[in-house]
């Protein structure tokens, strides 16, 4: 059982590691964000899982997984919320990237509504 | 045998801190240094979680929840800052 465990564990130290190496190498603030939260949540509720698996006692287990779990819930969450700040707050895409679905959804919207729009936020009335 | 793999297991843990710290520093915006932060929180409750299983006390666990609750609001809280505007609205 124990084997199981440590083999979770190793492949859950080895997303982390490539998590931030994404981190370091990618060029822009999206795309380290996509790598660094993707690898690192998955790596991390690996190593939990295989935590409860070579855990010492039920307790331990449950609240291995309910960490994981939680992990798994917020993660995303706040990846979001980061990217949208970022948007909004003016950083601009790398030059090769090649869409930028939300700033065409802002064009979109500023057009239906003749308004010049503050931010280019897409749900501005 | 386990203690091999668990020294192994904190020196890579250790290694990716490492990465976040340069990317924290290095960063030449401030949302790359808010994201080098988030990756860090959750790398941090991967670490306490491991480290429980290697001391048998459980107690780091609870350390490791408590984090990653933590980590969650301050991401937040910084995105909303980041945007520009105001808490309240």
């Amino acid at each position: 059982m124990s084997e199981v465990g440590y083999l979770l564990i190793a492949v859950g130290v080895l997303f982390d590691v490539f998590g931030t190496l994404g981190l370091v190498r990618l060029p822009d603030v999206y795309n380290r964000l996509q790598a660094a939260t993707k690898c690192v949540t998955l790596g991390t509720c690996f190593i939990l899982i295989g935590a409860a698996v070579c855990g010492p006692s039920i307790g331990f287990a449950v609240r291995a997984i309910l960490c994981a779990i939680f992990v798994l819930l917020t993660s995303p969450v706040g990846a979001h919320a980061l990217a949208r700040g970022s948007h909004l707050g003016g950083v601009k895409l790398w030059e090769g990237s090649v869409v930028d679905r939300y700033e065409e959804d802002a064009e979109k919207v500023r057009q239906a509504t003749g308004s010049p729009g503050e931010t280019g936020r897409p749900e501005a009335e | 045998m386990s203690v091999f793999f668990f020294t192994a297991f904190f020196m890579v843990l250790l290694l990716c801190a490492f990465l976040c710290l340069y990317r924290l520093q290095q960063g030449p915006t401030a949302p790359d240094r808010t994201v080098a932060i988030d990756v860090l929180g959750t790398l941090v409750v991967g670490f306490c979680a491991l480290y429980a299983l290697r001391t048998g006390k459980e107690f780091y666990l609870n350390i490791g929840i408590a984090w990653a609750l933590l980590s969650f609001v301050g991401t937040i809280a910084l995105a909303k800052y980041l945007e520009g505007k105001a808490f309240d609205e």
